[in-house]
């Protein structure tokens, strides 16, 4: 699978179980369909944004590093619109970032054109 | 009547011995090997100034058997264009009447000297690989080689892999069955100035019929007519276990002494198997196995267990697994910090 669209998929996916595990936590239970489908967006764009520095840097590293600043940033901006739960949104926010950044470079395939 | 010294006697001899290249465009430079049959000289080709490796028959005459074999090796090695496969570039017969032949000069350490170093496993199962694409390439047309073995394979300054002394390769094509059985693979290492034959079996006639430890259980008792590729699949899997580190004299004992991965265990013991049924048909075969166990997937030759499969999906997947698991964690860590 080309690298974007590997970004953009597991970015959704990530981004909307990272958005369900707010279930968890009984105030947000109310705004769930909110929180999943900002919380999908907000993978889709880091893995879209991963999966376009993969296809133009080809490091597994630094494919993880830039995942993980995209995700930090992202989760960041979400967190500093709420003004509140900075942990809860920023940590796990990253760490998608940084898996959505590994699996891209790892397994994602570069078009012969793109070469 | 004043006698002459052994010390002369000797240089009188080796004078007497080389080849005369009036005529040709080459240049001797020195002895780099010899044979049963032949001595190899490294020369130089004045007209493309490049160094050329001469193997020239040891008596004169363009007729007789020595002659023929010589000629045979030579059409072997021209009829396998191939980069891992040492080329030839000219043949003839020299003003004395010797029949020669050049090919590549090859520099470089052989393959057990490059099994003394510090290359990692991966790095040695993908010159194993381009070792089995020159021998498929040569099975392709036709070819056996008949004498694989860690002597028999240089390595290049670049990592190139060339497969020499081809002196024992049998053709199989248009029904005709031919043996070449000559001598010697050339090269430019002082180890490969030793008697490159050394360690070879030689029958009457001065006929190679293999080297103990690397030929083929069918190949041992002289089964020359049934010989087929799995021969020479044995000797690749013998090669492939001197390759991974393992001492001839431990293959030579009912359990290996070097630990090695149950794979690749397996691979091996496949392409060893004592009846050739049990071997691989071909050597691209050999290859796929090798290719499935360098990308972390199931080889055919060994059947997996449960544990043994959770095992090689978690080294292919390690880091991935670790960073699901790091997101699971920080997601309960979280979990129980709100909660309390």
């Amino acid at each position: 699978m080309n690298k974007i669209l590997l970004g953009l998929l597991l970015g959704a996916l990530l981004g909307a179980i990272d958005g369900g595990t707010a279930w968890f936590y009984p105030e947000a239970r109310a705004q769930m369909a909110g929180i999943i489908v900002g919380s999908t967006i907000k993978g889709l764009i880091a893995g879209v944004a991963a999966g376009v520095f993969a296809r133009r840097v080809n490091s597994v590293p630094l494919g993880i590093l830039f995942g993980l600043a995209v995700g930090f940033a992202l989760a960041f901006l979400v967190a500093y619109m709420q003004h509140d739960h900075y942990l809860a949104i920023i940590l796990p926010g990253s760490i998608v970032g940084a898996i959505v950044g590994y699996a891209t470079q790892k397994y994602g395939m570069t078009p012969l054109t793109a070469r | 009547m004043k006698q002459l010294t052994d010390k002369a006697l000797a240089r009188l001899r080796n004078g007497a011995e080389l080849p005369d290249l009036s005529g040709t465009r080459y240049r001797l430079l020195q002895q780099v090997a010899r044979g049963g049959m032949g001595i190899v000289y490294a020369a130089e080709d004045r007209d493309l100034q490049r160094r050329v490796a001469l193997k020239v028959l040891e008596v004169p005459g363009s007729q007789g058997e020595l002659a023929s074999r010589l000629m045979r090796e030579a059409r072997v090695l021209a009829r396998l264009e191939h980069p891992g496969i040492v080329p030839v570039h000219d043949v003839g017969t020299l003003a004395d009447g010797r029949v020669f032949y050049t090919m590549k000069f090859v520099e470089g350490q052989r393959l057990d000297q490059y099994i003394e170093s510090s290359a990692s496993t991966s790095d040695r199962l993908r010159l194993f690989q381009r070792i089995c694409d020159a021998v498929a390439f040569a099975h392709a047309r036709g070819v056996l080689h008949r004498d694989l073995k860690p002597a028999n394979v240089m390595v290049g300054s670049f990592g190139e892999v060339l497969v020499m002394d081809w002196g024992l390769a049998k053709i199989m094509t248009d029904g005709l069955e031919t043996e070449v059985a000559t001598d010697a693979a050339i090269s430019h290492s002082p180890a490969n100035r030793r008697n490159d034959t050394l360690g070879s079996l030689i029958t009457g006639h001065g006929r190679v019929m293999g080297t103990p430890g690397y030929m083929s259980p069918e190949q041992a008792r002289g089964e020359v007519e049934s010989l087929d590729a799995r021969s020479d699949i044995f000797s690749l899997g013998e090669l492939l276990r001197s390759l991974l580190g393992e001492k001839p004299s431990a293959r030579l004992s009912t359990r290996s002494a070097a630990r090695l991965d149950r794979s690749l265990d397996a691979i091996c013991a496949k392409a060893c198997a004592q009846q050739r049924e049990g071997r691989y048909v071909t050597v691209q075969e050999l290859v796929s196995d090798i290719s499935r166990y360098l990308d972390g997937l199931a080889v055919e030759a060994h059947r997996e267990s449960i544990l043994e499969k959770a095992g090689r999906f978690y080294r292919r997947y390690r880091f991935f697994i670790l960073l699901i698991a790091a997101y699971l964690l920080m997601r309960i860590i979280l979990l129980l910090l709100i909660k309390h």
